[in-house]
C-alpha cells in the first residue's frame, strides 16, 4: 500500500479552465481533487442569485465538473469543494442528480454549512460581536443596513469529519482554501487536528495549492518564456506523507513545470507577515519551510512550523458602496496620447459643466502607463501609434454614473479625430460591492454537517 | 576596495509576485541567486521601496524577510484605493505591482550580474 496521498488543485478560482479538472484527474494519478471558487466577492454575488431563486446560490459550474469526473469517481477519486457558496446543500442535491445522469448511484455528499451569518447579525451585535472592520478599526453600524453577505471561515474540522463518515465529495460554503487541502491530509493519515506541526504542513500545501496554475508554472515572473506548453499547463499536485512533508509537482503528461523558483512565487503570494500566517487551523510560520529539489518538476517542503490557533474565525462581509461604471476609446497616430489627454479635458470640463455628483474618477492611457503611473518614462511620445483612453467613475448616486455614462460616445464626433473602438452601447452604472474583513469568537458559530446520497 | 557596479534594473536579480489584501497590495520579491540575496537585503529598504512607488502607496511599507527563500515580503499599505472591488483602475487588485517594483534601477555589483 502507498504511505502517500497526492491532492491536485483542479480550479484556482470560478473562472478557471473548465476541462482543468479531468485532466489532472486522468493525467495526475491523483487521491483527491480540491477545487476553489469563492473569492471575497463571490459570496455576495451567490447570495443576490439565491434571493432570486432559492434553490441557487453556488457556484453553478461545479455539478457538471463532477459530471464530468464520473468515470473516476467510479475508481475512488474524492473530491472536495468550496463550491457549496451560500446554498451547499443545493450544489450538493445538483451534483447528486448530475451523477445520476451519468448512472453513478451511492455516491456519498458531505455537506458542510453553518458559515453564512447574514441573518444572524443583529443576533451577534447584540450579543457583543462588534465586528469591527479589522483592517480600519470601523464599527460595523456604518454599513449593517448595506451588508449584502456575511460568512464565518471554517477551517478543516468540519470537512475530515464527513471524510471519516464515508463521503466521497464534499461540497462546503466558506471554507478557507487552505482547509481543503488540509483535510484529506487528516482524514488519510489520521492526524489530530491539534497537533499544530502536521496542521501548520497541510495549510502550506493548501497556500501552494489555492491558486491552481501558479504553483506550476502559470504567472511566473522570473522566466515565463522557458514554461512549457502553457496550452495544456498541467495543473499542481501536491503528494503528501503522514510526517507532514510533501512534494509539489505536476501531471507528467501536461505542460507547465514546478521549480523551487515557481513555488517561491507561490509561497509569498498574497502573503502578509510570513512569522504569522493565520488560518482557523492553526498559526503558520512561513520562515520555518524548508524547500529542496526531489527530481524532475518535484519540489519537496519540509520544516514546516506552526503554534496553536487563534480564539477567532474570520468573517467576511460584503456591503453596497455605490456605483460606478467604465468606458474606454482608442485614438491612433498621429499624437495618440495627445488627443487621449484632450479627451481627458473635455471630460473633466463636462463634470464640472454638468455637475455631477462624482466621488472618484480615474483617467487611464491603456498601453502607456495605465499599470505604473509616474513609474513609466515615456521616452518618445510621437512613436506612439496607439492609446486606449479609459474613464473610470464611481458615486453613491446611481444617477450621476447613469449620465456620465452618455458623456463618452459623443467624443468621437465632438472631440479629436483618428478615434475608434467605441462599441456595446453606453457604460451602464453597475453596483459597487465593497468588503468588510472581521474577526468574531469562534464559540459564536459552529459548522454544520451533513451527508446526502442518491 | 569597493567593488565595480553597472545600473540595472531590479529585474536582472530578481523575480517578484503580487497580490491584493485588503486595501494593501503585498510584493514577494525572490532573489535569482543566493549571492544577489545579502545585497537585495541591504538595498531594498522599506523606505527606498515606498519612494520607488510614488503615488502607487498611499500608506506605509513593511518589510517582513523570508531568509529560508531568500525573499523580501513588502507590505504597501492604503495602495488600493479602498479595495480589490472598490478600485476604478485597470489593475485593481495591484497584480502588477511586482512588474512595478522590478523596474527599479540600482547599482548592482558587477560580480551579481555574471
Amino acid at each position: 500500500m502507498k504511505d502517500y496521498i497526492r491532492i491536485g488543485a483542479a480550479q484556482g478560482f470560478w473562472g478557471d479552465r473548465p476541462d482543468a479538472p479531468v485532466d489532472l484527474a486522468r493525467h495526475g494519478d491523483c487521491d483527491y481533487l480540491i477545487l476553489d471558487y469563492l473569492a471575497e466577492v463571490t459570496m455576495s454575488i451567490l447570495q443576490r442569485q439565491r434571493q432570486r431563486n432559492p434553490d441557487l446560490g453556488y457556484a453553478t459550474d461545479f455539478p457538471k465538473v463532477a459530471g464530468s469526473l464520473a468515470p473516476c469517481l467510479k475508481e475512488g477519486l474524492k473530491i472536495i469543494t468550496n463550491a457549496g457558496g451560500i446554498n451547499p446543500i443545493g450544489c450538493a442535491r445538483a451534483v447528486l442528480a448530475e451523477l445520476a445522469k451519468e448512472g453513478l448511484e451511492g455516491v456519498k455528499v458531505g455537506v458542510v454549512y453553518g458559515d453564512d451569518i447574514l441573518d444572524q447579525l443583529p443576533g451577534l451585535i447584540a450579543s457583543g460581536e462588534e465586528l469591527q472592520n479589522m483592517e480600519t478599526g470601523e464599527p460595523l453600524e456604518g454599513v449593517l443596513k448595506r451588508v449584502v453577505s456575511a460568512n464565518v471561515y471554517f477551517g478543516a474540522a468540519p470537512i475530515v469529519d464527513v471524510l471519516n463518515g464515508g463521503a466521497q465529495i464534499v461540497v462546503t460554503g466558506r471554507c478557507t482554501d487552505t482547509g481543503l487541502a488540509l483535510a484529506p491530509m487528516a482524514h488519510a493519515f489520521g492526524w489530530p487536528l491539534d497537533d499544530y506541526r502536521l496542521a501548520a504542513s497541510g495549510t502550506v500545501a493548501g497556500h501552494l495549492l489555492e491558486c491552481g496554475a501558479q504553483a506550476s508554472g502559470g504567472n511566473f515572473s522570473a522566466d515565463w518564456e522557458s514554461v512549457p506548453d502553457l496550452a495544456r499547463i498541467g495543473y499542481p499536485i501536491a503528494e503528501a506523507y503522514p510526517d507532514g512533508t510533501f512534494v509539489m509537482t505536476k501531471p507528467a503528461g501536461l505542460g507547465g513545470m514546478v521549480t523551487q523558483a515557481v513555488i517561491k512565487e507561490q509561497i509569498v503570494y498574497e502573503l502578509g507577515d510570513p512569522r504569522n500566517y493565520i488560518s482557523p487551523d492553526c498559526v503558520i510560520d512561513f520562515t520555518s519551510i524548508r524547500l529542496s529539489d526531489d527530481g524532475e518538476d518535484r519540489v519537496r517542503v519540509s520544516g514546516v512550523r506552526g503554534g496553536d490557533p487563534t480564539a477567532f474565525y474570520k468573517v467576511s462581509m460584503a456591503y453596497k458602496a455605490g456605483w460606478r461604471t467604465s468606458g474606454t476609446l482608442t485614438y491612433t497616430w498621429p499624437d495618440a496620447l495627445k488627443k487621449a489627454r484632450k479627451a481627458r479635458e473635455i471630460l473633466e470640463a463636462r463634470i464640472a459643466h454638468l455637475d455631477l455628483k462624482l466621488d472618484d474618477v480615474v483617467f487611464e492611457y491603456l498601453g502607456v502607463n495605465a499599470c505604473h503611473g509616474s513609474l513609466v518614462t515615456i521616452p518618445d511620445e510621437a512613436s506612439i501609434n496607439e492609446v486606449v483612453f479609459r474613464v473610470a467613475v464611481h458615486s453613491m448616486e446611481r444617477k450621476s454614473v447613469e449620465r456620465f455614462g452618455y458623456e463618452l460616445a459623443p467624443l468621437i464626433l465632438d472631440g479629436p479625430p483618428s478615434v475608434t473602438g467605441f462599441a456595446g452601447g453606453r457604460p451602464k452604472p453597475k453596483e459597487v460591492i465593497a468588503y468588510w474583513p472581521a474577526l468574531m469568537r469562534k464559540t459564536a458559530a459552529s459548522p454544520v454537517t451533513d451527508i446526502l446520497e442518491n | 576596495m569597493a567593488e565595480n557596479t553597472r545600473r540595472e534594473r531590479l529585474l536582472v536579480i530578481a523575480h517578484a509576485r503580487s497580490g491584493d489584501k485588503g486595501d494593501m497590495v503585498n510584493v514577494g520579491v525572490i532573489a535569482r541567486s543566493e549571492a544577489a540575496y545579502p545585497f537585495l537585503k541591504k538595498v531594498l529598504t522599506a523606505e527606498r521601496v515606498k519612494a520607488h512607488f510614488g503615488e502607487l502607496v498611499g500608506g506605509q511599507v513593511e518589510r517582513f524577510d523570508m531568509d529560508n527563500i531568500g525573499a523580501l515580503n513588502f507590505l504597501l499599505h492604503g495602495s488600493l484605493g479602498g479595495g480589490g472591488t472598490v478600485d476604478l483602475r485597470t489593475d485593481a487588485q495591484g497584480k502588477t505591482y511586482a512588474a512595478a517594483m522590478l523596474r527599479m534601477e540600482l547599482d548592482i555589483p558587477e560580480s551579481l550580474l555574471d
